[in-house]
């Protein structure tokens, strides 16, 4: 089990900000091990941001996205105490979802 | 901070059954892939330019100023962590996909963008050496792009 998601959330004016630290190896599937053998690829392929359960965001990933993935973006509508939950699905089929409150 | 401590170390004993499965090498990793329905693999295992663009549906984009690259590097030191950020300023932005020209597989991430969220995100890729970096924008149903240079002074892909 990966460690949890760092998450800000933030509201200026109608705009809501997120900002989000996820823990995860990302491993490419090119890299070798010291014996040569290829290091089998391990990362993040879906993403999906809600907003008291309305999908704000929704991303894909490949093995392009550096180890433990940062994300920023903005939306509309967020207000505070609004529950913002953010959950990973990786390719070897691992979940984590983190919850926070916009401040 | 503290909090965030105390949840590590309660979540530290944790993995799922999916997860103990594959490790037990009982489950094949394909059979775990199938369970993501919606990640666009023949789109992230293309190996070239045009591939990508016509696996994402984009076929041949149009080129666009309203594509703007921030917090993106003209010369970026650690090819493993590259910071970038891409905002369209094209009306009905749908989607925001980051294309790495020489990089083994090309489609880094793609982005969802529903009403809204603001066509603006911002992450981190790496990459494996110098290279032009693309945003191809899904708008109203049409495919725009715009291509930016980084270059790489350490490779992030390499052992």
């Amino acid at each position: 089990m990966a460690d949890p998601m760092k998450i800000r959330a933030t509201t200026l004016g109608d705009s809501t900000e997120v900002k989000v630290l996820m823990s995860h190896e990302m491993e490419t599937g090119q890299r070798k091990d010291a014996q040569g053998q290829t290091i089998p690829a391990w990362f993040i392929q879906d993403v999906i941001v809600t907003l008291n359960g309305r999908t704000v965001l929704s991303a894909q990933w490949g093995t392009a996205v550096s180890k433990n993935p940062f994300l920023s973006f903005k939306f509309k509508g967020g207000a505070k105490g609004d529950k913002i939950a953010i959950t990973w699905t990786d390719n070897r089929g691992d979940k984590r979802t983190d919850e926070t409150v916009i401040a | 901070m503290d909090e965030m401590r105390r949840r590590l170390v309660q979540s530290g004993g944790g993995m799922t059954l999916l997860g103990l499965l594959l490790a037990a090498g009982w489950l094949k990793p394909e059979y775990a892939l199938a369970q993501v329905q919606t990640w666009n693999k023949a789109a992230f295992d293309t190996h070239t330019l045009a591939d990508t663009m016509k696996a994402l549906g984009g076929g041949d984009p149009a080129q666009s100023k309203d594509i703007v690259f921030f917090q993106t590097p003209e010369i970026a030191e650690n090819g493993a962590v590259v910071p970038i950020g891409v905002t369209s300023n094209i009306p009905k932005t749908e989607s925001i996909a980051i294309l790495i020209e020489k990089n083994p597989n090309l489609l880094a991430a793609v982005f969802e963008i529903p009403t809204g969220t603001e066509a603006s995100i911002s992450t981190r890729v790496k990459m494996a050496q110098s290279s032009n970096v693309y945003a191809l924008v899904k708008a109203d149903g049409k495919y725009y792009v715009a291509g930016k240079d980084i270059k790489v002074t350490l490779g992030g892909c390499g052992g």
